[in-house]
């Protein structure tokens, strides 16, 4: 990269790109805080349709919590220097992203189909609410998708090994935040309706 | 949001044992100074860009300013630049509140966080703390282009020909939602939430890099106690960046879906242009709360700067140590603490439950402790020191005045009781206009002036800083004062006219003052511009340490290179304000000295 300058040592012991990838954590955060503090704040209020949660979303959190497993052992894979298994780890928890991806648009279609809309006349907060929960997070869940495919292309370049961690160590961390948000969000709705 | 973006360019930092040198001299001119990534560079971007912005933002408050100034004067002599908003001599009212909205969004979030944080962290950061550059240039340079392409479309939307945003730059809902409410909210609300939303992410980059920056670079011997207070206050000004811009999008996330999608966040039971809407069960007040949580630390956000500038300045011109660095330093941890459990004194008339006010109350009228500390410690280092009136030194003192003069105010609207009166009038404009607009200006001409040589190499003209110094000082007294006055007689803010009522004619007068001051003090800015202008090309030389200071970033050539210092970087041994140390042989000791050659002046604790 033109003009790149690196310093020898850091005053942390961090590697900065860890800590800017703790930052970025933190302000996704910051953002579904703002949400789920909203939606308490809203429900408070009264005039809150009621209704059941997809039945599908147990097995959607489960696919997920999965997939964080196969991503620590993708990386346990890594360390060892196992880079068929890593490879094959990495798939699976690619696949199981993908999964829970299309389990949560089946949920958005259970939704409809029980006429629970996100806009329109018909549309109560207490739906909509739902819904931008599950997209938001979705959307953060496919920038985490591209992050493994990433690792997973710079793998079979020979580029990802026990000398050469930072990049499957930066994505594992931000794969398990992205699943420990689900389940924040999961129990969330489950105790809120 | 940025979460691919590490994946990028994390080639650049991969292996630790990379060049400490650098060897990069023969860029092109478009990766030297348009696609740079040298924190300096990118730093004058963002001065250069953020000065822009604010002589339009001046421009569109003169232009109310007139109109509330001579509300029956014909304005058909403005027609060449407005066009059709003059409609028969008359300012078209909705178009005045377009005015004031842009005005607000401009100055609050283009000037006064983008232009003053993306110029002082990203120069000060890393030549302060001693590092070659942020830690990652090329996020910083995205941070950049984001504020740009984010000013684009927000100055795009000045044109429309349904008009800019105009719900005030605080966009409350039910008005920003709805094009049937008023025509800025239909085009022109819209192109204002893209530009914000580009903004939140160019902000977001930045703060995430000075953070890391200021936690990871440092130069040995550094340590967060041997700071200088410029570097505290970028520091917590990037904290809430990162804890308060997100809600901010979450907020107007919804407010998208409301506009857009037919979903019923913030609306409800609403009857507008002959029909009712189909919208039931959202609630506008929870838009306010989301908007305050941002809100309120974006006050600081902006403020926060300004007090590192100005602690930094003051003590380098009273020839003295800081008075309490430590208290300093504790001070903006709590003011930074409190700002995010404060917001909801913006809310007190909006039928919030008074005894969730009463807590908002108690929590805001805390706040005035850290900031008296912090008044009192700036008074206390100017207090018998050897003062060098130079024309940074006269604007830090500036802003110490009207931070005190509009802190004042502060504890008035903090009581709910006192607010209800108040709420929506000039009282509350001259409030946050002396606190937080004049202050944080004020801190930036400081910066500007002070850092100047650094930036350039050349030095500011003084005779033409004093001038402006003086018509600024009195200028936003003239202007701001009598505001109060205005405000107590309950003089609603954002009135396009308020004459048809006997009691208001009488404040004729005194708007008509005011108007008068506020365009002659914005005219007074061209001096700056011109000085500015002028001594990049013609200023005199600066030598590499023209004010005499401690900090390491006088320790660099007059005109730093990418990587800032040409030899290794300098190790640090003592704090930043050992001015007049008694035994000294200078009445200034730089960072980089160790006390190992400062026998004469050392105490029994100084050691290496
Ligand atoms: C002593 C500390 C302070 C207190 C107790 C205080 C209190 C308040 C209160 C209660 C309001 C709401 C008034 C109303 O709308 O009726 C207000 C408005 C405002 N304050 Fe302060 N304030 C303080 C310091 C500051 C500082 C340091 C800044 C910025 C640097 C600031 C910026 C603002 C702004 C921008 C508004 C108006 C926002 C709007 O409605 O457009 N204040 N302040
Ligand atoms: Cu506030």
């Amino acid at each position: 990269m033109v003009g790149a300058i690196v310093q020898k040592q850091t005053s942390s012991g961090v590697h900065p790109l860890k800590f800017a990838l703790w930052l970025i954590i933190i302000s996704i955060i910051m953002m579904f805080a703002a949400f789920t503090s909203a939606y308490i704040v809203r429900k408070e209020e009264g005039n809150w349709l009621e209704f059941d949660l997809p039945n599908n979303l147990v097995i959607n959190t489960g696919l997920l919590v999965l997939s964080s497993v196969f991503m620590q052992l993708a990386y346990f894979a890594a360390k060892k220097d196992n880079l068929n298994q890593l490879k094959i780890y990495l798939v699976l928890t690619l696949a199981l992203g993908t999964a829970f991806l299309i389990g949560q648009w089946e949920a958005w279609g259970d939704l409809v189909n029980r006429k629970v809309f996100f806009g329109g006349s018909d549309a109560n907060p207490s739906g909509s609410f739902l819904y931008v929960l599950t997209g938001v997070h979705g959307f953060h869940l496919i920038t985490g998708l591209i992050f493994i495919l990433i690792v997973l292309i710079s793998g079979f370049r020979f580029k990802v090994h026990s000398k050469n961690l930072l990049r499957i160590e930066l994505c594992t961390i931000y794969w398990h935040f992205l699943g420990g948000l689900w389940v924040y969000l999961y129990l969330f709705l489950t105790l809120n309706h | 949001m940025a979460s691919t973006d590490i994946s990028l360019h994390k080639d650049v930092h991969h292996d630790h044992e990379a060049h400490d040198d650098h060897d990069h001299h023969d860029q092109h001119f478009i990766f030297k100074y348009i696609f740079s990534q040298d924190h300096k560079v990118i730093a004058k971007q963002f001065l250069i860009t953020g000065i822009i912005w604010a002589f339009i933002g001046g421009a569109l408050s003169s232009i109310f300013r007139i109109q509330l100034g001579w509300p029956q004067a014909t304005l058909e002599w403005l027609e060449p630049i407005l066009g059709k908003w003059v409609e028969g001599g008359k300012l078209n009212p909705e178009f005045y509140l377009g005015l004031v909205t842009m005005h607000g969004t401009i100055m609050v979030f283009f000037v006064l966080t983008a232009g003053l944080s993306g110029t002082f962290s990203n120069f000060l950061i890393p030549l302060q703390i001693g590092a070659r550059d942020m830690a990652s240039g090329f996020l910083n340079m995205l941070s950049y282009w984001f504020f740009f392409l984010s000013s684009i479309v927000m100055f795009l939307s000045l044109f429309l020909e349904t008009g800019p945003a105009s719900a005030g730059w605080t966009i409350y809902p039910p008005l920003s939602a709805l094009p049937q409410a008023i025509p800025g909210s239909g085009a022109g609300m819209t192109m204002w939430i893209v530009a914000m939303a580009l903004f939140i992410v160019s902000s977001l980059l930045g703060s995430i890099n000075y953070i890391t920056t200021v936690i990871n670079l440092r130069t040995p011997g550094m340590s967060m106690t041997k700071l200088p207070l410029t570097i505290w206050a970028f520091f917590l000004t990037a904290i809430l960046g990162v804890l308060s811009f997100p809600v901010l999008f979450s907020c107007v996330l919804l407010l998208i879906f409301d506009r857009s999608f037919g979903t019923s966040f913030y609306l409800s039971e609403i009857y507008v242009a002959g029909e009712a809407l189909a919208n039931v069960g959202g609630s506008p007040i929870l838009f306010q709360h989301l908007f305050w949580f941002l809100g309120h630390p974006e006050v600081y956000i902006v403020i926060l700067p300004g007090f590192g500038i100005v602690s930094e300045i003051i003590a380098t011109n009273a020839r003295k140590p800081i008075f309490g660095y430590r208290a300093m330093i504790g001070s903006m941890l709590g003011i930074s603490l409190l700002s995010f459990i404060v917001w909801a004194h913006h809310m007190f008339v909006s039928g919030m439950n008074p005894f969730l006010g009463s807590v908002f109350m108690f929590l805001t009228l805390i706040i005035a402790v850290p900031s008296a500390v912090k008044v009192f410690n700036w008074i206390a280092t100017l207090w018998r020191g050897n003062i060098v009136f130079t024309v940074p030194m006269l604007f830090s003192i500036g802003f110490v005045s009207l931070f005190i003069s509009g802190g004042l105010t502060g504890i008035i609207l903090g009581n709910s009781a006192l607010d209800i009166q108040v709420h929506n009038t000039y009282f509350v404009v001259a409030h946050f206009h002396l606190v937080m607009g004049s202050s944080a200006f004020f801190g930036m001409f400081a910066g500007v002036y002070h850092w100047f040589p650094k930036m350039f190499g050349r030095m500011m003209d003084e005779k033409l800083g004093y001038v402006h110094f003086w018509l600024t000082f009195i200028g936003v007294y003239m202007v701001f004062m009598p505001m109060h006055y205005v405000g107590i007689a309950g003089f609603p803010r954002r009135y396009y006219s308020w004459t048809s009522f006997d009691l208001f004619q009488s404040f004729a007068n005194i708007n008509m003052y005011i108007s008068l001051a506020a365009i002659i003090a914005w005219l007074a800015q061209f001096i700056f511009a011109f000085n500015f202008i002028y001594s990049i090309f013609r200023g005199r030389r600066a030598s590499a340490n023209p004010w005499r200071s401690n900090t390491l970033e006088w320790t660099t050539p007059v005109l730093p290179g990418h990587g800032n210092w040409p030899g290794p970087i300098p190790v640090v041994y003592r704090w930043p304000y050992d001015y007049s140390k008694p035994g000294a042989e200078e009445d200034f000791i730089p960072q980089h000295i160790p006390y190992s050659q400062t026998q004469s002046s050392n105490l029994p604790h100084d050691k290496d």
